[in-house]
């Protein structure tokens, strides 16, 4: 089994999404958590911005990249012939 | 059923479930008939009961299997939406289905750590670990261990730190049947415990993976149905809105404001708050007396008669009452179970006492604000009431106090919410599910699903804790004793841990802190606060017993296919045929089933934490070795070994010698981390593990990398194979 130039590209388009969204994922959890306090002198439909982050809106994140990232790599898989017989 | 394409399976799959669900609709629908016909609510819950169990033990039977395959991993080709539900229920526990919306009800913003927690970390299983298990394709994590570092430690690695955490959850979730099965049909709790342990053993024993996955896809459906039905209802009953994730924003700008209120003694309802304050500050300098007297006997070595004193004040008030022949029934049953329950020894005296000043010193401080991130202790404020003219030196040596405690909470909080996630990413009964799809693009769709499934309540969860506090705040606050609403005098009568409210200043008015709320009350009450009819209260209890079985089915799964796969079939007998390592594996789910159920039923004090705990080892036992072996080709065994070893090392001896159960203090904390969120040390110990002692030692054997090559590209040319048959 050798590895061509084609596919150490994929794995490296697969790193880097992984770490862009790992950023978001960081950004969204501890990031936005460390400012809670300050988040929530802002409030917006009666919620302080700090208090929704964590409630409801870090989580809507989540799915939301979990989702992106499956679409992309099922995509990239394909682009880079890696991708499986359909069964 | 071989016949079967992939596609035609999954219509029959969505087929067969939409006609459950609407049965169950069905069900739910009839029952509710029944009772306006004049069922008595006590059948409800028997049939509630026995109607679930039954379906599940029917699907278990449907479900049986003697393949290998079927039974680890359901044939691997659970469509990926199947098995979002699936892992969605083996997730979902009965502390998150019932425990969770009522801890964000007590502890506000802080309670918060755990529903990030617990959705964040899957996108550590979507991005690190769910595609390039799947790929591998074998059974079990351990069996991942075992391939990818080669020998056999790092596979008896995994495999006990696999049985710590999953034994320990287990305990929970039985312990959580226990108390549903008791609570809703009036069985002992012992009892219970075992009739529960008969639901969840008829799927597990006969069908493995297989019955266990399509029973979860079963219980996950009762339980999202469950959930949300009343927290819809109760938001359209406070706000008009049927979304209350949405809508709750103007019942915590009410909770908000009431709040400030209650806190101010300048107002009408502040003063009478004020009022119970003091009765409750009196009680605990009374307690905290008292506890001062026995530590003193202690030290005279004079507590035994205390004890006895104590004791025998119990028995006298039991006598004089059976003596008095107009003493009620309710009140001599009371004071049996104070007896019964009086505290064997003089430290667990000493324990009971001191909780009991602890409560009262929380009833008598102001009401903390809900959405308020890691409030300080209040000191400012404190001073300032007691000493108006204080000088700004005292000031600000106050704030400097406040802001070192808001830092310390906030620390804990982040250190809570990195543990609990990487703990989620490494949790083999959830990291095994992802064996079960089949193939790695459908793996990781699933784990997109299982996310959305979760979600779906995690998301309710605050707003169903809002819009109770809302309730209680706005129309049970300051409503008459003579006149409490229904829900407040049903519950308070069932079980006083639940609820209890007591008239302290005899002022014939409720105040905030003449409320006492168990955390399982807000979702198990929210049916009746929404006025809705019992069946919706019965179909609550069966959603909550539905996430505790789901949840112990899978565990019980990951201990019973490490001991039997891992250990007996890889290590001891490797030639064992196909029926004795199922025979095996039945065996030793049926052992372990019951030593969890009989631990359970001993109902051990700490359970809670424990289950915290669990996420702390598995995190530091298992993730660095897991993405390590996929992401960094040079990682060989001596890493993982000393990696695994050192994190989980390090985990335990934190715990150790922080945690008071244990007898360590808090004294010994580092950076004041709680021992909950011990992996935060753990995690970083267990990465540097891994790549010094990889460094140290000679590069992995090219047949190794070349596994990381095939478990990092879906396909490949010439690829090898390691799908376990």
């Amino acid at each position: 089994m050798q590895l061509t130039e084609k596919h150490r590209e994929y794995w490296r388009r697969n790193l880097r999404l992984t770490g862009i969204l790992l950023a978001i994922w960081f950004v969204a959890t501890y990031v936005v958590s460390y400012f809670a306090r300050e988040l929530n002198e802002i409030v917006i439909l009666g919620f302080p911005l700090g208090f929704y982050m964590g409630a409801q809106g870090a989580l809507i994140i989540y799915v939301v990249i979990i989702w992106y990232y499956a679409h992309s790599m099922n995509k990239l898989d394909r682009e880079y012939g890696v991708h499986e017989g359909e069964d | 059923m071989a016949a079967q394409t992939q596609a035609q399976f999954y219509a029959a799959l969505k087929k067969y479930y939409s006609f459950y669900t609407g049965g169950f609709i069905a069900f739910v629908i009839v029952l509710a008939i029944l009772e306006q016909l004049g069922l008595p609510p006590v059948w409800i819950g028997y049939i509630f009961l026995a109607a679930t169990i039954a379906l599940y033990a029917g699907i278990g039977i449907m479900s049986k299997t003697a393949d290998v395959a079927e039974y680890y991993v359901a044939g691997r080709r659970v469509p990926a939406v199947f098995n979002g539900m699936a892992t969605g229920a083996d997730w979902m526990s009965a502390a998150s289905f019932i425990g969770m919306a009522g801890t964000l009800y007590a502890t506000g913003y802080d309670g918060l750590a755990f529903v990030m927690g617990w959705t964040g970390g899957y996108v550590l299983v979507a991005l690190f670990l769910a595609p390039y298990l799947r790929k591998f394709g074998q059974f079990t994590i351990p069996d991942f261990l075992g391939a990818r570092y080669g020998g056999n430690l790092p596979r008896l690695i995994g495999v006990f730190s696999a049985i710590i955490c999953s034994f320990v959850y287990v305990v929970a979730q039985i312990y959580g049947v226990g108390l549903i099965t008791s609570r809703f049909t009036g069985l002992e709790f012992q009892i219970g415990v075992f009739v529960g342990l008969a639901g969840i053993l008829v799927c597990s024993f006969l069908g493995g993976m297989r019955a266990v996955t399509w029973t979860q896809v079963a219980q996950y459906i009762i339980l999202i149905i469950a959930y949300m039905i009343p927290v819809v209802w109760l938001s359209v009953k406070h706000t008009g809105n049927p979304i209350p994730q949405i809508a709750y924003g103007q019942a915590l700008q009410a909770v908000s404001a009431k709040e400030k209120e209650l806190n101010d003694p300048n107002t009408a309802l502040g003063a009478a708050e004020a009022s119970v304050r003091a009765i409750h500050k009196e009680k605990q300098a009374e307690w905290e007396a008292k506890i001062k007297m026995l530590d003193e006997a202690i030290a005279a070595g004079t507590a035994d008669a205390i004890y006895a004193e104590e004791r025998a004040k119990v028995e006298r008030k039991l006598a004089d009452l059976k003596a008095d022949p107009n003493a009620d029934a309710k009140a001599i049953s009371e004071a049996e179970k104070a007896l019964k329950d009086f505290p064997p020894t003089v430290a667990k005296l000493r324990e009971d006492w001191k909780k009991k000043a602890d409560a009262a010193k929380a009833k008598a401080g102001p009401v903390p604000a809900h959405a308020e991130a890691f409030p300080g202790k209040g000191a400012e404020k404190k001073l300032l009431a007691s000493n108006p003219n204080a000088t700004p030196e005292e000031i600000a040596a106050a704030r400097a106090e406040d802001a070192k405690e808001s830092d310390i909470k906030r620390r804990n909080f982040l250190a809570l919410v990195f543990c609990l996630m990487v703990g989620t990413a490494a949790l083999p009964h959830i990291l095994m599910r992802y064996y079960t799809t089949p193939s790695v693009r459908e793996a990781r769709v699933s784990v997109a699903w299982s996310l959305f499934f979760i979600f779906l309540l995690y998301f309710t969860a605050p707003a169903l804790a809002v819009l109770v506090k809302y309730e209680v705040y706005t129309n049970l606050v300051g409503s008459s004793f003579a006149a409490l609403p229904a829900w407040v005098a049903n519950w308070a009568a069932v079980d006083a841990t639940l609820m209890k409210i007591v008239d302290l200043n005899k002022d014939g008015l409720v105040q905030l802190a003449e409320i006492t709320i168990g955390s399982d009350l807000v979702v198990l009450a929210t049916p009746e606060i929404a006025g809705l009819p019992y069946v919706i209260s019965g179909m609550v209890a069966a959603g909550g017993l539905a996430a505790a079985l789901s949840t112990a089915d899978g565990l019980l799964l990951t201990i019973s296919n490490a001991l039997s796969h891992d250990v007996y079939y890889k290590m001891l007998d490797p030639n064992a045929p196909t029926t004795r390592r199922l025979a095996v594996s039945k065996g030793l789910l049926l052992v372990v089933a019951v030593l969890a159920a009989y631990t359970a039923s001993l109902k051990p004090g700490d359970i809670l934490f424990l289950v915290g705990a669990a996420f702390s080892l598995a995190a530091s036992a298992f993730f660095p070795a897991l993405v390590m072996g996929v992401f960094w080709k040079r990682a060989n065994q001596v890493g993982a070994v000393i990696g695994m070893l050192a994190g989980l090392g390090v985990c335990m001896y934190y715990m150790y010698t922080t945690y008071e159960f244990f007898g360590g203090t808090t004294a010994n904390q580092w950076w004041d981390i709680k021992p909950i969120a011990a992996g935060i040390f753990g995690v970083p110990v267990g990465f540097l593990g891994v790549i010094i002692g990889s460094l140290l030692s000679p590069a992995p054997a090219k047949e190794i990398q070349e596994l990381v090559d095939h478990v990092r590209y879906p396909s490949l040319e010439g690829d090898i194979e390691t799908r376990a048959t």
